[in-house]
């Protein structure tokens, strides 16, 4: 293998195996929110995208109804349709390829591919799917064991899964939060979405945060 | 069918739309930078959002309990630059001795 095929397969599979990792606390999660095992592993097969997956759980496990769920979901989902406006041209795949190009373009295939950047577009390519297919094996795999695990805890709280989902979305918020514009923003809408959860039905109090985000995109 | 079917088939399948949207649509149409900064923002307001309801509220009512325990560790875990994993066990383990043992 050539150094340079070996280096972008190197990054893709740390990448795959730390992030794959992640799936025993979604598994976990989702039979916590009352998600069975078998809904738990199609969630991470078919919807495959972690932040999406832990927003529907959070959402339906908070009582919200599968609208919300679907929305919340769904809205944090749109940042893959960018990225596949920009891996598309680099791939130039169709028909089936261009499916499971599809389904595996994620946060962390698109980032190794971008950073694969000085090494080529072949590099950046391969990249994109040693670390989507890499991804999708091990988040699938642990999904099962963390939904399995969850299952034969009973109480939850016992084992603090009730506090491991939100302490999981502040894992993934956090490397956002460059500047004191986004901490703003983060703080903002933390307190926005508790003063709301009485008043308003389950699920709406945190979709209605992002159209505080589209109205302060908009404006800036 | 229940929630739970409901939730995961209509996650998916929009999942699904929005990745090979993106695979089918001229480059234009998502590359304004309008588009690219509330695609930034979004994110972070959701999940700000999501980490509050979370931590304080048991269906529509607020409440404190050992989830803010668990908050706190995984706050002072992130300061100290812990990577993900670290963060979410800490914040679990110290939430399963508050709940447990106090």
């Amino acid at each position: 293998m050539s150094k340079v095929a070996s280096a972008t397969l190197r990054d893709s599979l740390s990448v795959s195996l730390t992030v794959g990792a992640y799936g025993v606390a979604f598994g976990a999660a989702a039979v916590a929110n009352g998600f069975s095992v078998l809904q738990s592993c199609l969630l991470s097969l078919l919807t495959f995208s972690g932040a999406s997956q832990f927003a529907v759980i959070g959402v339906i496990g908070a009582g919200g109804s599968a609208i919300s769920g679907i929305a919340t979901a769904s809205l944090l989902g749109v940042r893959n349709a960018l990225y596949g406006v920009i891996m598309a041209p680099r791939l130039q795949v169709k028909g089936l390829k261009r499916v499971i190009a599809a389904q595996v373009t994620i946060d962390e295939s698109t980032g190794v591919a971008l950073g694969q950047e000085p090494r080529g577009v072949d590099a950046m390519r391969k990249g994109f799917w040693y670390t989507g297919i890499g991804v999708f094996v091990f988040w699938n795999l642990f999904t099962l064991a963390g939904a399995l695990g969850a299952q034969a805890m009973g109480d939850v709280r016992a084992f603090g899964l009730d506090s491991a989902v939100p302490a999981a979305f502040l894992g993934l918020v956090w490397p956002r939060l460059t500047g004191n514009f986004e901490r703003a923003l983060a703080v903002g809408c933390a307190i926005f979405a508790i003063a709301m959860t009485p008043i308003l039905p389950a699920g709406l109090p945190i979709i209605a945060t992002a159209f505080i985000a589209i109205a302060v995109g908009l404006k800036r | 069918m229940t929630i739970f079917w409901v939730a995961t088939i209509g996650t998916s399948v929009l999942a699904f739309l929005l990745k090979f949207s993106g695979h089918s649509v001229p480059e234009r149409w998502l590359s304004h930078p309008k588009i690219q900064k509330i695609n930034a923002l979004i994110p972070i307001a959701l999940l700000s959002a999501l980490v509050a309801v979370q931590s304080f509220s048991e269906k529509s009512q607020l409440m404190i309990d050992q989830r803010l325990v668990g908050l706190t560790v995984a706050i002072i875990a992130l300061l100290l630059k812990a990577p993900f994993p670290i963060v979410v066990l800490s914040a679990a383990l110290s939430s399963a001795a508050v709940y447990n043992w106090l």
